[in-house]
């Protein structure tokens, strides 16, 4: 529509305007906000959840209304909950920061020599194949009580990704810049430092995030097994107990520090490699 | 200095830079031996830019590679300035069909990358100097960059200017701008002749594209499918400095004619 047809209309001092411009709806705002839509959903799925368990009467023990489960974090003070979650957290981070000095320099030598490829790939296979929660007990009967034995098996979970994805990043470099290292005859711990490593970091950041998550579940796996602190403890400890609501507290909890630990690699990922990202998301 | 000038100060009587004597490269690979390169023979002088056209899979890649001392020929000898090559030399530049830049480093320190990979630190003269070599490859501000930044073409410049960075005698050449659109291509192609003509280096420049071959070269040699020998060393008599103008002389035509039949033949 021509824009000199604005003469015509009811309104002369605004111009319509040449083709339809899409009108902010609610829908565009939401779109445009950022973390207003996963919000929402998440404030939609609560209300929903709280009306069924009024509307069905679903008893607390089989799921619990969210304003329940609020209640349920009155159970225990705040220093003991402060306790469960540094309990958690310690092995969590412990056991990742163990997993990170371990395969890496893992990584390096699985790609640097054929020899410790062949020698190592087949037990990292078996350890991987291993489902660590059965192994978790005889874990702790080992090691006894006390950090040691959970972050042993924090670590034993969080590892393997970061040893395979980082030998593939390695691995991936292209071989134009190996070449050039090469015909510099440099040093050949500077093609690993200044050139494989680097590469690398995209693909140990993808891994650092899944890892992140299994350390969380290695922490709480090990509380199952033998613990008296820790949100895995707590929650295990509510629910014989037959206390559900605090249970479900106890998760919202893990949930909430295991989406924060996520969260802070991510920020990692863009404060110290801004380059591993893809352009928008810098 | 004019550029008449320094095509006077062409030292062809130093003898051959680069030399190759019945030279064969068989690859051992899983599905058996593979014969890349076989009976070759050549010389190139000094500060010659001597091209070379072949069919994918010719061992054009193997010749360059070769030369650089990344592989070592299984049979016959390849001279460096009148030495075997026993392995990379630091008076030979390198540049890659991908730019394959460092996608952490700026194009700064891209440039620089070869000091730093070799001696382990960076200087400030280093640093001047790539900065004086992006300003002739007509990157100059584009320092602090990020290679993703940039286009194909100014990405292809940087790789260029890493491989001028320690000023070689040799600069070799592997389908650089093959990647690259066809105006970026020629506009490339003649900053590369400018480059050359201001510091006069042996060039082997390797190719698909006939026009560039010709329009680049004071000689090109031709390939044949693998087992890759030469089938044909061409000299390219046109006057230099070649610019926009030389695509219209009819000369060019008649080598690029003569080129194609060569190797429209074997296929």
């Amino acid at each position: 529509m021509p824009p000199t047809s604005a003469a015509s209309s009811s309104s002369a001092t605004e111009a319509p305007p040449a083709r339809p411009v899409p009108r902010d709806g609610a829908v565009t705002v939401l779109m445009r906000v950022p973390g207003a839509l996963p919000v929402l959903t998440f404030a939609t799925i609560l209300v929903v959840w709280e009306f069924a368990t009024w509307v069905f009467s679903i008893p607390s023990y089989v799921l619990p209304a969210p304003s329940r489960i609020a209640t349920g974090f009155d159970a225990v003070s705040a220093e003991r909950w402060f306790q469960h979650i540094w309990s958690t957290l310690r092995v969590a981070l412990l056991g990742y920061g163990i997993s990170i000095l371990v395969a890496i320099p893992l990584a390096v030598a699985l790609t640097r020599s054929e020899f410790v490829n062949r020698a190592l790939y087949p037990i990292l296979v078996v350890i991987q194949s291993t489902p660590i929660v059965a192994v978790a007990p005889i874990i702790i009967v080992v090691l006894g009580a006390g950090d040691a034995p959970r972050i042993v098996i924090t670590f034993l979970i969080a590892f393997f990704p970061l040893v395979v994805s980082t030998a593939t990043g390695m691995m991936a470099t292209p071989r134009e810049l190996i070449e050039l290292s090469a015909s510099l005859r440099a040093p050949a711990y500077r093609e690993i430092t200044q050139i494989r490593l680097p590469f690398a970091i995209p693909y140990i950041f993808a891994a650092l995030k899944i890892s992140i998550t299994l350390a969380v579940i290695g922490a709480v796996v090990a509380e199952f097994v033998a613990a008296d602190k820790g949100l895995g403890y707590f929650i295990q400890f509510s629910t014989s107990m037959f206390r559900l609501p605090e249970a479900w507290a106890g998760l919202s909890v893990l949930v909430l520090m295991s989406l924060t630990l996520f969260q802070s690699v991510t920020l990692a990922q863009r404060l110290l490699f801004p380059w591993s990202l893809p352009k928008k998301r810098r | 200095m004019g550029q008449a000038a320094a095509f006077a100060e062409r030292p062809r009587a130093l003898g051959p830079s680069i030399r190759f004597e019945n030279t064969g490269q068989v690859f051992q690979t899983d599905e058996g031996p593979l014969e890349a390169l076989r009976g070759v023979n050549f010389a190139m002088d000094h500060h010659e830019f001597v091209a070379v056209l072949g069919p994918s899979g010719c061992g054009k890649s193997t010749l360059l590679r070769i030369i650089a001392g990344l592989i070592a020929p299984t049979s016959g000898r390849v001279d460096v300035f009148g030495k075997p090559v026993t392995g990379p030399r630091d008076d030979i530049g390198i540049v890659f069909q991908a730019p394959t830049l460092l996608s952490w480093a700026s194009v700064e320190d891209n440039v620089v990358f070869p000091i730093r990979h070799k001696t382990g630190r960076v200087g400030e003269a280093d640093r001047a100097r790539a900065r004086d070599i992006l300003a002739s490859v007509g990157l100059e501000g584009f320092s602090k960059r990020m290679p993703d930044e940039l286009s194909g073409g100014m990405q292809q410049r940087v790789g260029i200017a890493r491989a001028l960075l320690m000023d070689p005698d040799i600069l070799l050449m592997d389908e650089p701008f093959s990647a690259l659109d066809a105006l970026t291509r020629e506009e490339l192609g003649f900053e590369l002749l400018k480059i050359w003509e201001a510091r006069p280096k042996t060039v082997l420049f390797i190719t698909h594209s006939i026009a560039e071959a010709v329009l680049l070269a004071d000689r090109v040699l031709v390939m044949s499918e693998r087992p890759g020998r030469i089938i044909e060393d061409l000299a390219i008599d046109l006057p230099r400095p070649r610019g926009i103008e030389t695509t219209t002389d009819n000369r060019m035509h008649d080598y690029a004619a003569h080129l194609r039949s060569l190797l429209v033949k074997r296929h």
